[in-house]
């Protein structure tokens, strides 16, 4: 089978897996999981458009995201914008405009300035969004969000919902996969690995990583909405410095500058917390260190190690054993 | 036609400091539209500073620079490109994860509205990836065009960041020693590059090869510790006893 066939038949297998699994009669659980699998995802991508396109490791994606899930949230049961669109749109604008903010502090520095500089803006927001009472409601954060419907259809139940993240993954997955291989994805990767050259060549390096961060934000905060209406409750956590980090675990683990990778990612990182957490209260030690193996053993990714398992599978199916290649 | 409309690059009484180290003391020159200049000294005498400047990459202590009759003292690296300055570096600074064509085409699109384009894939762009083969078959290196820049030979690296600058179309273009580390044969390769290109480029060339030196440029300015002390036409320069004394070493 040709690589591209392969590609094809990958895709559209999976494509039809994601689309009948509500009705395979698996356990509600199982599609919920899968439904914060698809937004995770979402978030991690955007955060892959920035780490592995244009060089720029932002410790404060958690907060685009929460500000994008605070705006839906403060929308609804302060201003009553209630709708699908108006909820979505408000996320949108909340995460653009904080990363209009953030860009112009962290991009006047790079490499580990930028990644400490982001890391303080996120605990800025965090530390708002957990004292501000009066607007985030505090530690308490905001409950009665309630999801509305997209046009005739009621996103109530666990199935509807799982197919409008399913879908918004599905386009984001499509944007950021042409974006990546356009012409402007192409100046992004020069500005990721020589930007010396790049301003030699005319470019403005600054206003790539600019335009870079905000297209990003509008994915992140779309991911925050998608996951407010998913819990139907944001709190602090939600922007905290804990979940960026899980972002950037998720997007490692998936394989950086891949995009589609960080799928990968999020199933392993969403199921496997959960697993493990309803075996052993010591979940964190043991997810600890199945990633330290991953990226010891595959600092590529899961997109690298999985073609390599299946590969080795195969391989013994039928029963030649190829040469080690170091 | 008078100094002004004629002269390609300008500097006037350009120094530079770092804390106390003087590096170039009131440096000034004028290049001709069409001249190819080279710019000789010793180890340490200003040679690169004074690219760093010229290109915007770092500031002047003193003194401006014009750039085809305009102050550009104060524009960034990028601007200063955009008016129709090109570079290359003394150590190649290519995209090594990106393969030649994929380099080539940063060149060639820098000004081009299409590097904005973002919801169509570069696969629907196929005249520029043409026009990058057609500027790699001039040099002979169309074979290469698919390689990614990083499993290149020490000698291509050093020819596509020539081609680099070249496919910029550049007004003005400053080379910082482009043979730096070649083999006499691979560093023939590229002085045939740059004579080919003698026709219309204004070229600021420096250079510790003299043989690639006499080969490339007309005029000479002889740099030493951050001054200039002889600035003419190679002959007078070759002539100059005060020259072979500091830096020719007699040699010629």
């Amino acid at each position: 089978m040709s690589a591209r066939r392969r590609w094809i038949v990958t895709i559209v297998a999976g494509a039809a897996l994601a689309l009948l699994l509500p009705h395979l009669g698996v356990p509600t659980f199982f599609v919920s999981l899968l439904t914060q699998t698809w937004i995770i995802a979402i978030a991690a991508m955007s955060l892959d458009l920035l780490i592995g396109f244009v060089g720029l490791v932002n410790f404060s994606q958690a907060a685009l995201f929460g500000v994008g899930a605070y705006a839906v949230a403060i929308g609804a049961t302060r201003f009553h914008i209630t709708g699908f669109a108006g909820g979505l749109v408000c996320g949108m604008i909340a995460a653009v405009v904080t990363a209009a903010l953030f860009g112009l502090v962290a991009l006047r520095a790079e490499g580990p300035g930028f990644i400490i500089i982001t890391i303080a803006l996120n605990q800025i927001v965090w530390g708002l969004a957990y004292q501000w009472v009066s607007v985030s409601g505090g530690d308490n954060g905001i409950t009665g969000i309630t999801r509305p419907p997209l046009g005739p259809f009621d996103l109530s139940s666990n199935t509807a919902y799982y197919y409008v993240c399913l879908a918004a993954f599905a386009l984001t997955l499509a944007i950021l996969m042409t974006v990546v291989r356009s012409p402007y994805g192409l100046v992004l990767k020069g500005v990721r690995d020589t930007p010396r050259r790049m301003r030699a060549l005319g470019y403005n390096v600054w206003l790539y990583r600019y335009s870079a961060l905000l297209l990003s934000s509008v994915f992140a905060g779309t991911a925050g909405v998608l996951f407010a209406w998913y819990n139907q409750f944001v709190g602090p956590v939600d922007l905290s410095l804990d979940q960026s980090t899980q972002f950037l675990i998720v997007t490692i683990l998936g394989g950086i500058g891949t995009i589609y990778g960080q799928l990968f990612g999020a199933l392993v990182v969403i199921f496997l917390s959960n697993e493990l957490s309803s075996i052993t209260q010591r979940w964190m030690l043991v997810l600890g260190v199945i990633y330290f193996a991953i990226v010891l053993y595959a600092p590529g990714g899961l997109v690298v190690l999985v073609p390599r398992l299946w590969d080795r599978l195969r391989g013994k199916r039928v029963a030649v054993v190829p040469a080690e290649h170091p | 036609m008078n100094d002004a409309q004629s002269a390609c690059l300008e500097l006037r009484g350009i120094s530079k400091r770092f804390g106390s180290l003087g590096v170039l003391d009131d440096v000034t020159l004028t290049v001709r539209r069409g001249e190819r200049r080279g710019i000789i000294g010793p180890n340490g005498a200003g040679k690169s500073t004074l690219f760093n400047i010229i290109a915007g990459e770092l500031p002047a202590s003193a003194g401006s620079v014009h750039l085809l009759g305009r102050d550009v003292s104060r524009l960034p690296a990028h601007r200063r490109a955009r008016a129709g300055l090109a570079r290359t570096f003394q150590t190649t600074t290519l995209f090594p994860r990106l393969t030649v064509v994929e380099n080539l085409v940063l060149a060639l699109q820098a000004h081009s509205p299409e590097r904005f384009h973002l919801l169509a894939p570069r696969s629907r762009y196929r005249a520029r990836d043409e026009e990058a083969v057609a500027l790699l078959d001039r040099v002979g290196l169309a074979g290469c065009a698919e390689v990614l820049v990083d499993a290149l030979g020490y000698g291509e690296k050093r020819q596509i960041e020539i081609l680099l600058a070249l496919a910029q179309k550049p007004q003005l273009l400053l080379l910082d020693e482009p043979t730096a580390g070649l083999a006499p044969a691979d560093a023939s390769l590229v002085t045939e590059m740059l004579k080919r290109e003698r026709g219309g480029t204004t070229m600021v060339l420096i250079e510790h090869d003299m043989g690639v030196v006499f080969d490339v440029v007309e005029n000479l300015t002889v740099l030493h510790h951050g001054r200039v002390v002889a600035d003419g036409p190679l002959e007078t320069i070759r002539g100059d006893a005060k020259v072979q004394e500091i830096y020719l070493g007699g040699n010629l």
